[in-house]
């Protein structure tokens, strides 16, 4: 079962599925804050893409809309959202020195190897192009915990949460056909809440500990370290 | 016959090197908004060099005399592999990928240690760099190899690009990939903008240029002219492997001529990227060289990974 | 016959070891004869090893020696015969170059006797080693190599740090004789008997092989030097005098490979693609850590040391690949990965015995090893520098030399890992062959540096512009036919290819897939589609091309080369101490590879007045150390201590209190006599 036996449709959805994975890599790697939300931009407009594609071979109109409410959520207003937050906390000259950059890209490719090792067993029961794409996904959203990890700020923390929704997204767009129309409805406004939820924490964890660096958060810690 | 043709073709490259290199000058002169010198000029200036004595230093060993001989004579052998106009020519199943990467480690090796030769802190300098960003240019470089002659189950670089031609069009993540890193690879082992400036004499930011800071005459133009070689080999590359419709199959001299048009076009625009590419961006710190080909590793990696995991499921 | 050589190789040898205790007593005996047995051993093991590898056959002796009930079994297949030509080949080598080099390195009679006796011991052991088939006397013979290269290594005993190096040598070594005693022990409980062949017919479950494998493993892998087990040979080495450096780490560490080919792929009845992992990824550290660390010494022995490891490393990380092909049934492959392996093992055993030899006589003539001190030797020594060159290429894994055939076949067996069912696997093996790239890389950087700071530039020392090219025949002959093999087998690779496809036949059963199509001049490991080498094509195109760009830019004789001084920026005054350093040449690798060492840099400042402006002197210090050696050692020895200490409370130092231990002993023994 080779690519080039597939059809072309299928060689988009796996180039898509592996650009995808490479912006959840240049994520993990950012360490500035405003091309880190630019990136996850690109990664909203590559699932956008997808969907329209899927939308346009599968002749499934409602997966348009879908793909509508995609770009409007995250490629325009959460990253513009961000932005702004990144821009009013004066935040945008901030280098995140991030400890074993190499040492965490590996970690990371090795993720994706785990992540396709998980799934091998459903390999008998679904098309190559499903087991591919889930596999990337569950790496998408591996990086995204990773991404949360190793990031110390809190907009990076939002932003890697924000792409562990796109990698399930994406399995489910290329894994399902599409998920009926309410589903999908209810997950974008769980997003929309979300980030709202996100604004709101923003603005209490600033004016209580005055910075969005979660490690200042440590101070909150009960027993004294000392 | 195809003895005759793959030396002619060698011939052919070894001729045409600086002419790439001129237009590339022009490109991004053009692009910067200064006039261009004519396309010729590198021809002019080899030949007035050749024409130059000589001066080598008295601290210079035979070593520094031999050193651009070797390098000139390494680059034109791996032209001879590269299919340039044809592929399937017999030079080409002499020596496969790996040996090609050889080639260059054996021009590197010879160049650093001329840069060592007379005992100044340039030369020193330069070879240190040197060596550090081409050993860490290497595996990257490997890595976005090993995903295309995986892929084509061949590391015979004819064999590859006969590959790809009989597959047509497939759309594969793990190419893209490739391309990139093979990309970045050839910007950082050509010595261009943003990892090495050659234009630049500023003790502070060379690296190839401090290398052959003593040379002069005749074998400052062999190690320019092996250089230019090298540019045109790794365009060359990357264009036949990943786009390589219109090179000629059979010996014809239609289609010889043919493909001698389509690889001058693919030049062409590869070389306008270029030229946008390096006006826009500035040169980096030495020292965030490894970042840059640290991303093009993760690029061969990932490539790599898309080809086992996307691409050939079992 | 090709027996009665081999037993008359190793003969000589001990001959070799008695004639020198025999000129210490009556010195009319000439020192010269020691030479030629040694020579004459060398010899007789390669004719023993062609032999063998030309008409492969197994050949089975037993001496009546060693215990009553248990004789040596002799044992002599194509595996044995390939590392006795290693031998073979290195031992001569060292037979012409350790006249010259022993008369001036030792002046009094009694050091020269114990050197040379010692030598032909040691390279009895190693021969021994190789002809054993039963783990008895595997064993003896192995610790005759370990005793005996202890004493070679405690031989400049005067100076403390040495003795130090000799006991660590000694401690490692018989630790790892305990580890691979333990090894043979687990196997030989399910087998009846200690002869190999008792182990191979040998039923074991999977636990204890995989046990087995581990202490196996270990105890090679201390001889071999894989990291982090391989502390000892970065100072054992530099201790020792050169010659027998070269055969320590040309020779030896290739008998502990020997051991652990033998163990795993013959007296083991099965491999598990697991090992392989295992042996992969040690073999993929010790190579990037043996190099890395190698880049970073100052001390040309040392650092030849290090490249040891990095290039066992290698060897083991191709032995890994066999073991998974091996594992997966991919026969065909598993022999090609063999086959790479064992073409690196010979390989390392020529450059790597070339560049000790080529360290003695820079040592010899400079008395120099720091390579800070040395430069532009290449006008002062230009046949010593040509062979070093010869030597750093083909270590550096350059086109035309021996060491890029075998690096260039373990990447073509690194890129079949398509027919792997495990995508795991398949996913682990590229990236290990992509560290092999860059080890390659930083090896030539590596060599570059050693090359380029010791011969060229401009003498940084008085030693240095002092030296005078080698006059002895015998000590630039020995290197010098190191050189040319090793760019013999460069170019014509498959003649020792085809011998080593015996190898893989007797031990796994098949040859590398193209062995019946290729020709005498290229390689192509698995067809000729996928991949193949010319090099003699190459030669001959390169020459033609240097010659015929040399004579047109030549041919106008008006442009004579003008000889000036060096280009100084017009500021007067260059000094050789202006040029790059080592640890200067290193800096920008050490700074991007820091966290894979321990650094300890330090910038001291002294002002010359109060206005912390005006810098009198600046003094820097940098001081590099192995991670294994706190991650590791330390901790062991911390422990060793303690239980040390617990240990002593038992010795009151009161005589009746011993006694009574004797007797709890002596009850305890009838007790379990008694069950």
């Amino acid at each position: 079962m080779n690519i080039e036996s597939q059809d072309l449709y299928t060689q988009a959805i796996l180039s898509m599925s592996a650009l995808v994975g490479l912006t959840s890599f240049l994520m993990l790697g950012q360490g500035r804050l405003l091309r880190l939300i630019f990136v996850f931009a690109v990664q909203g407009l590559l699932l956008t893409l997808t969907t329209s594609m899927a939308a346009f071979s599968l002749d499934n109109p409602h997966l348009y809309i879908s793909a509508v409410l995609t770009f409007a959520l995250k490629v325009v207003f959460i990253p513009w959202m961000l932005r702004k937050e990144v821009l009013t906390m004066n935040m945008q000259r901030d280098v995140e020195a991030l400890k074993n950059n190499t040492a965490l890209m590996l970690g990371g490719a090795s993720l994706m190897v785990f992540s396709y090792y998980v799934l091998q067993p459903i390999i008998h029961t679904s098309s190559m192009i499903m087991l591919n794409a889930i596999a990337v996904s569950l790496s998408v959203v591996l990086l995204g915990l990773l991404l949360m990890i190793s990031h110390r700020q809190a907009v990076a923390h939002v932003v890697g949460f924000m792409s562990i929704e796109n990698g399930l997204f994406f399995a489910a767009i290329v894994a399902t056909n599409g998920m009926p129309m309410v589903v999908e409805l209810g997950v974008a406004f769980d997003v929309l809440v979300a980030a709202v939820l996100f604004g709101i924490f923003f603005l209490h964890i600033r004016t209580s500990i005055d910075s969005l660096d979660v490690d200042m958060m440590n101070k909150l810690h009960e027993v004294d370290s000392r | 016959m195809s003895w005759l043709i793959a030396i002619l073709q060698t011939a052919l490259f070894v001729a045409l090197a600086p002419l790439l290199a001129g237009f590339m000058k022009f490109c991004k002169c053009r692009l910067q908004n200064r006039r261009a010198p004519s396309l010729l000029q590198p021809y002019r200036d080899l030949l007035k060099l050749t024409r130059k004595q000589p001066v080598i230093s008295e601290d210079a060993s035979w070593l520094f005399c031999a050193t651009p001989y070797i390098v000139f004579t390494a680059m034109i052998l791996a032209a001879s592999v590269v299919p340039f106009i044809a592929v399937d020519l017999p030079t080409s199943a002499e020596a496969d990928v790996i040996v090609l990467v050889g080639f260059f480690a054996f021009a590197r090796f010879f160049l650093a240690l001329a840069g060592l030769d007379i005992g100044t802190a340039f030369g020193g300098m330069g070879s240190s760099r040197e060596m550090t960003i081409s050993s860490l240019a290497e595996p990257a470089m490997l890595m976005a190899v090993f995903t295309i002659t995986m892929t084509a189950s061949t590391t015979n670089l004819s064999g590859a690009i006969e590959h790809v031609l009989n597959e047509g069009v497939v759309l594969r993540p793990s190419f893209v990939f490739a391309l990139f890193a093979l990309l970045l690879v050839a910007v950082a082992e050509t010595g261009r903008i943003p990892v090495d400036n050659p234009t630049t004499h500023l003790e502070l930011t060379m690296i190839h240029e401090a290398m052959i800071l003593e040379y002069s005459g005749r074998h400052l133009a062999l190690i320019e002219w092996a250089s230019q070689l090298k540019f045109m080999l790794y365009g060359v590359l990357i264009s036949n492997i990943f786009f390589p419709w219109g090179i000629a199959e059979n010996f014809g001299l239609s289609a010889l001529s043919y493909g001698l048009l389509v690889i001058s076009g693919k030049l062409i625009l590869l070389c306008v990227f270029l030229g946008i590419a390096e006006t826009a961006v500035a040169k980096m710190r030495l020292f965030r060289v490894q970042e840059y080909l640290g991303f093009a590793y993760l690029l061969g990696l990932l490539g790599m990974l898309s080809h086992i995991i996307l691409e050939s499921t079992r | 016959m090709i027996l009665f050589l081999a037993y008359s190789a190793v003969l000589l040898s001990f001959a070799s070891g008695g004639v020198a205790i025999a000129h210490l007593q009556f010195p009319n005996v000439q020192k010269k004869l020691v030479f030629w047995l040694l020579g004459a051993s060398g010899l007789m093991a390669i004719f023993a090893g062609l032999g063998e590898l030309i008409y492969p056959e197994i050949r089975l002796d037993t001496l009546n020696l060693g215990l009553p009930w248990l004789p040596w079994h002799v044992h002599f297949d194509s595996l044995s015969a390939f590392f006795f030509l290693i031998i073979g080949i290195a031992v001569f080598a060292v037979s012409l170059y350790a006249p010259h080099y022993t008369h001036h390195e030792q002046k009094d009679a009694q050091g020269f006797a114990v050197l040379s006796l010692f030598t032909g011991l040691f390279v009895a052991g190693m021969m021994l080693v190789l002809l054993a088939d039963d783990a008895f006397m595997f064993m003896i013979a192995w610790e005759l190599m370990s005793v005996a290269s202890y004493f070679l290594v405690a031989f400049q005993h005067e100076n403390p740090a040495n003795r130090r190096a000799a006991f660590l040598y000694l401690l490692m070594a018989e630790v790892g004789a305990l580890l691979i005693i333990l090894a043979f022990g687990v196997v030989a409980s399910f087998a009846d008997g200690f002869t190999f062949d008792a182990l191979r017919a040998s039923t074991i479950p999977t636990t204890w092989m995989s046990i087995a494998f581990v202490l196996a493993l270990m105890g090679f892998g201390m001889k071999a030097g894989l990291v982090p087990i391989h502390v000892w040979l970065p100072e054992a080495h530099p201790v020792a005098p050169s010659h027998i450096s070269a055969l320590m780490s040309g020779v030896m560490l290739k008998v502990a490979l020997y051991g652990l080919i033998r163990f795993c792929f013959d007296l083991l009845p099965e491999v598990h693609w697991q090992w392989g992992v295992v042996l992969l990824i040690v073999g993929t550290v010790s190579a990037l850590s043996g190099i890395l660390y190698a880049m970073m010494q100052q001390n040309l022995k040392r650092l030849l040391a290090y490249s040891s490891v990095e290039n066992i490393g290698i060897i083991v990380m191709v032995l890994g690949l066999s073991m998974i092909f091996l594992a997966n049934h991919q026969n065909e492959l598993a022999a090609l990965a063999l086959l790479a392996a064992l073409f690196h093992a010979f390989n390392h055993a020529l450059f790597k015995n070339l560049l000790f030899l080529g360290a003695g006589m820079i040592h010899h003539q400079t008395h120099e090893l720091n390579i800070d001190m040395l430069g532009g030797l290449i006008k002062r020594m230009p046949k010593t520098s040509m062979i070093f060159l010869i030597g750093c290429m083909s270590i550096s894994s350059l086109p035309l030399f021996n060491g890029f055939v075998s690096e260039w076949l373990a990447f073509q067996t690194a890129l079949q890992v398509d027919v792997l069912d495990n995508a795991v696997l398949r996913s682990l093996i590229p990236v290990s062959a992509a560290a092999l790239a860059l080890t390659a890389a930083l090896a030539a950087a590596c060599f570059v540096k050693v090359f380029g700071l010791i011969f060229l530039g401009v003498p940084r020392s008085r030693h240095a512009e002092k030296a005078k090219e080698i006059q002895d025949k015998g000590m630039l002959a020995a290197p010098a036919m190191l050189a040319f093999l090793c760019f013999f087998f460069g170019i014509f690779p498959s003649s020792i290819l085809h011998l080593i496809d015996n190898v893989t036949e007797q031990l796994l059963g098949s040859t590398q897939p193209t062995k019946d199509v290729l020709s005498f001049l290229s390689i192509a490991p698995v067809s000729p589609e996928q991949a193949s080498y010319t090099a003699p094509l190459i030669l001959i195109g390169a020459l033609v091309a240097a010659g015929v760009s040399f004579w047109l830019l030549t041919r106008n004789s008006e442009t004579t080369m003008r000889i000036a001084p060096t280009w100084d920026c017009g500021f007067g005054g260059l000094t050789p101490r202006m040029q790059y350093t080592s640890s200067a040449f290193t800096m920008p690798l050490r700074r991007i590879f820091a966290p894979a060492f321990l650094i300890d840099e330090k910038v001291e400042k002294t002002m010359r007045d109060d206005t912390k402006l005006n810098v009198g002197e600046v003094r820097y210090t940098l001081h590099i150390q192995d991670h294994s050696w706190v991650r590791v050692y330390q901790p062991i020895e911390r422990g060793v201590n303690r239980v040390a200490k617990q240990v002593g409370r038992i010795q009151t130092g009161n005589i009746r209190t011993y006694l009574g231990y004797s007797l709890a002993t002596l009850i305890l023994l009838l007790w379990v006599v008694s069950l």
